[in-house]
């Protein structure tokens, strides 16, 4: 049950036809050049009064009559076996109604969860934490990574080996590539170990009913579906049983998937208490125990033959994410430039330092600073300019565009140029190529509702972490039922609602959606069943455009979207609506670039950041404001990580030795330059909507275009990041 | 920077927190049992002779706080800071809970019109003081200037800085309707967003100042 449509796709300049298969009931995807009321128009966020006015209610701000409040009791060693775990303390302190012994009695983190208490105050909580008796074994520990990786490190898990297995990727011959090239460089670059800080801590409201049977749970996480899965599995209740709630959550960034610990800590104790309980993460515990992006050690070779093309790529990576896995950062050298001869491999390294986690565009950011400024070093040697030396070597006619948007919008010519200031300030400039897959996947199902009094609702089973998700879907809807967007109220954040994916790897957008256009199209479809007698026409010769249901072919035969709504023969219609696979369309992948310039005190090292421009393609761009927010975002946070953030360790004691706000340097307001931000509208014919995500790929080459810049300022290669001063003075040699 | 930077030139003087000093040689005793201070402003004045301490917890006592015009009634313990009484035993949660140390400004409410982060005020020290929180400056159906302006401007992501956010440029604007991007970063530079909206900030206290472009 398809039809064929042939759809005009690209971007400027370089458009084509494409012919698709798409089910019958599937709206046509927009165009290149389509013309749309709502959609690409700056729209505030649908939430944002609730958010301004401290109204809008997260996970931290729900209460419940009778609710307790449940703290975690931590190992405050890195590596250790609990012997006995005396929990009577607590349990006799008044006010406490439930302590419970956490699972695992193998410690291999400080900060591991041990015990929890929930008590009527949360001073009680913590006072009753402190009553508890752990008689620990402590054992060797191991932190930095090149210890870990000998043989005769303390092992981190039993007897298994701390180097985990090397993942390899290869095409062509590296070796012959470095071989026959005309230059070659070689050098290592390392990066940080670097945490979400979520501002809302990780942390969860549980409560039961009186039978045990149904379980309702708030908590702040970026996909209510897999806390649903989660906590079904554990408590052998149906999903249905489980309600999972996030209407608001202050920040994820990638750490909050899944029943993470506190949440199953909060259900547990709910149920043992038999009264709601509320576990909200200190500062210090979320900074030690919630995740974070693996740090990296990156041994790079390239090689170019005389006509500045690349014959080698050679990645050799290491990484460490304590406990956890997923260090790779090979992802960039693989696909971002076009080499015969790449070869890659990645070495996951275990140590006893809390777990990683994903974390926005997990590896990219790593793996593209390492890429660029390798790149950079080769251009220099190879006496090419840096920007022509990335054109030949990219096939992305997208990014291609773009980079001649985000020259031009930079001023590349007149500011790449040799002659620098004699002073001890010195500006220098950078590029870095971004490179993300934003597509969205299938699964998601969306419902539209009309109401006799002519409002409209969807609602999608998604979540919004910051990106502007309520508002993208009012858009949608909006658009497709002809309706201003105030009409549209978006309803997500429940497993009540239909299912969607969690809201990671960029992909609420795209994957959401599509089914929200697929519902609003349905309920049109109904509305204009209702609306043809009345006109005197068939449904399918009716539109719905400026509030009103029209005749195409004569838009006076008209009637008011509300006098449709008010012959709804109940009290509401709905329709529901599917996202499809993807269809292939115009091209799937995306591209974008980012322009930096800074200012490097060569006294002091201190690295200041003034200008970025970034050019950026997500396929359909729904709502330009929040866009902008996000790229903002994207690059603001990439500067933190070039300049400011190092989760730093004591190797002596193993713990985290900067787990506050105030020693785990942040990029403030003081540090944001003037950010220029460009979107280049592709139309992919992907899916009905054409949309992609964007948090990652805005985020993926800042860090690299600022790593680029401090080179091109100094004229040597600072290649540790964070570019603390003490390492950009030790770069000039002043160390 | 420094807080103390931006202390706005309030026409009411903040007075007791400057004023706050405990009694030397109050009693081992009684310090450790609980708090032994000079009492707040207005109590001081009107019920305490010179030289009599007033001596509160470790249980809960009763205080009275003005929060947003209205004089409200709680007990609490001496060691609940202001910004736990708020959200714990007012029910108002605008006011977030982030670094609980003072280094990210979510929890910024006004004292006296003066900008603090209330994760760093005990509650028993904001007796005699206006309070005013994110509730207090305006509501999402009669939202106050600078509130209106970052939602036009989409100031906001996760939203969850947003509270503190407001409160710290309502501040600046108050004490300088016409203040320049500089002094709105200044005045910013003690509020962390991890979502990085600053940019967004500085265009909606621009537009909030009457500025014409809010490009920051």
């Amino acid at each position: 049950m398809s039809r064929r449509v042939t759809l005009n796709l690209g971007f400027q300049g370089n458009t084509r036809d494409v012919t698709i298969d798409i089910p019958n009931d599937e709206p046509t995807p927009w165009q290149w050049g389509e013309r749309l009321a709502v959609v690409g128009k700056p729209t505030p966020r649908v939430d944002g009064p609730l958010k301004a006015t401290g109204a809008a209610h997260y996970t931290y701000d729900i209460e419940l009559p009778g609710m307790l409040y449940g703290a975690i009791l931590r190992s405050p060693w890195p590596h250790a076996r609990i012997r006995d775990l005396d929990l009577s303390g607590a349990q006799n302190l008044a006010g406490v109604r439930a302590v419970l012994a956490l699972d695992d009695r193998e410690i291999r983190f400080a900060g591991q969860e041990v015990a929890a208490v929930a008590a009527i105050s949360s001073d009680i909580a913590a006072d009753a934490l402190k009553l508890i008796k752990v008689d620990y074994e402590t054992q060797p520990f191991v932190i930095d990574m090149d210890d870990a990786a000998k043989d005769s490190a303390p092992r981190v898990f039993g007897g298994g080996s701390n180097v985990g297995r090397t993942s390899s990727s290869s095409i062509g011959d590296v070796l012959k590539g470095l071989e026959v090239a005309a230059s070659t460089i070689e050098a290592t670059y390392t990066t940080a170990v670097q945490t979400h800080v979520c501002l809302e801590t990780h942390g969860a409201v549980a409560s039961f009913n009186a039978a045990g049977d149904q379980l309702t749970v708030w908590c702040s996480t970026q996909g209510v579906f897999s806390v649903r899965d989660d906590l079904a599995v554990y408590f052998s209740l149906p999903p249905d049983n489980v309600r999972v709630i996030c209407e608001y959550l202050g920040g994820g960034f990638g750490s909050k998937f899944g029943a993470t610990p506190e949440i199953m800590a909060a259900a547990r104790l709910a149920r043992a208490a038999g009264v709601p309980v509320k576990v909200m993460l200190p500062r210090g515990d979320e900074s030690r125990s919630t995740g974070n992006r693996p740090n990296s050690e990156q041994k790079v070779k390239l090689g170019v033959d005389r006509d500045g093309k690349l014959t080698a790529i050679d990645l050799v990576q290491r990484g460490s994410g304590g406990i956890g896995g997923g260090a790779g950062s090979a992802g960039p050298f693989k696909s971002v430039y076009r080499c015969a001869n790449i070869r890659t491999q990645e070495t996951n390294i275990y140590t006893n330092a809390g777990p990683s986690s994903p974390m926005r565009a997990p590896g990219w950011p790593q793996g593209c600073f390492a890429l660029e400024l390798a790149m950079d070093e080769m251009a220099r040697k190879a006496g090419i300019d840096r920007l022509e030396f990335r054109r030949r070597n990219s096939d992305n006619p997208v990014r291609a565009a773009e980079y001649e948007i985000g020259a031009r919008a930079f001023g590349w010519a007149e500011k790449n140029e040799p002659a620098k200031s004699g002073g001890p300030i010195k500006r220098g400039v950078g590029v870095a190529s971004a490179e993300w897959h934003a597509v969205g996947v299938s699964g998601p199902e969306a419902q539209a509702i009309a109401h006799r009094d002519g409002t409209v609702e969807v609602r999608v089973g998604t979540q919004d972490i910051g990106t502007g998700t309520r508002t993208v879907l009012a858009i949608v809807a909006a658009e497709e039922l002809g309706l201003p967007v105030n009409r549209v109220k978006s309803e997500i954040g429940d497993t009540r609602f239909l299912f969607s994916v969690p809201s990671g790897g960029s992909l609420s957008a795209p994957s959401n959606s599509p089914a929200v256009r697929q519902a609003a199209a349905h309920l049109k479809d109904k509305l204009f069943r209702i609306a043809a007698p009345i006109l005197g026409a068939e449904p399918g010769d009716l539109e719905a455009a400026d509030e009103k249901i029209r005749v195409r072919t004569n838009p006076s035969r008209a009637i008011s979207f509300n006098d449709v709504c008010k012959r709804i023969p109940g009290d509401s219609i709905s329709a529901q609506g599917e996202r499809v696979p993807n269809y292939g369309g115009f091209r799937d992948d995306q591209a974008g670039c980012q322009f930096a310039e800074v200012e490097v005190d060569t006294e002091t090292g201190i690295v200041r950041v003034t200008h970025v421009v970034a050019v950026h393609d997500a396929g359909r761009i729904v709502d330009p404001l929040t866009a902008r927010s996000q790229v903002n975002g994207g690059i603001l946070m990439g500067i933190g990580f070039a300049l400011f953030e190092n989760r730093r360790m004591d190797p002596a004691l193993g713990i985290m030795v900067n787990p506050t706000m105030d020693d785990y340097k942040l990029l403030g307001a003081l540090d944001v330059p003037q950010i220029d931000v460009t979107f280049f509208e592709v139309a992919n014919g992907i899916t009905n909507t054409g949309v992609m995500g964007l948090g990652e790929v805005a985020h993926v080459a800042s860090t690299a275009a600022v790593a680029c810049a401090v080179y091109d300022a100094l004229g040597v290669p600072v290649r540790s990041i964070p570019m603390t001063p003490d390492r950009v003075l030790a770069a000039l040699g002043h160390a | 920077m420094n807080r103390d930077d931006r202390t706005p030139k309030s026409p009411r003087k903040p007075h007791a927190i400057s004023r706050r000093s405990f009694i030397k040689g109050a009693g081992a005793v009684a310090a450790a049992a609980g708090l032994v201070r000079v009492g707040p402003a207005q109590a001081e004045e009107k019920t305490l002779p010179p030289g009599v301490v007033e001596k509160l917890g470790p249980e809960a006592a009763t205080i009275e706080l003005n929060i947003n015009g209205k004089l409200a009634k709680l007990e609490i313990e001496p060691r609940v800071t202001l910004l736990r009484a708020l959200r714990e035993h007012l029910g108002l949660t605008g006011t977030k809970l982030v670094c609980d140390r003072g280094a990210c400004g979510a929890c910024t409410v006004h004292l006296d019109g003066k900008p603090v982060t209330s994760c760093m005020v005990l509650a028993i020290d904001a007796r005699g003081h206006d309070v005013t929180t994110i509730e207090g400056l305006g509501t999402p159906t009669n939202m106050h200037p600078v509130q209106e302006a970052f939602v036009e401007a989409d100031a906001q992501q996760c939203g969850f800085c947003t509270p503190g956010m407001v409160m710290s440029v309502a501040a600046a604007l108050e004490r300088n309707p016409a203040a320049t991007v500089e002094q709105i970063k200044h005045a910013t530079a003690g509020n962390t967003c991890r979502c990085g909206t600053y940019p967004h900030v500085f265009a909606a206290a621009l537009k909030a100042a009457g500025h014409a472009s809010g490009n920051a």
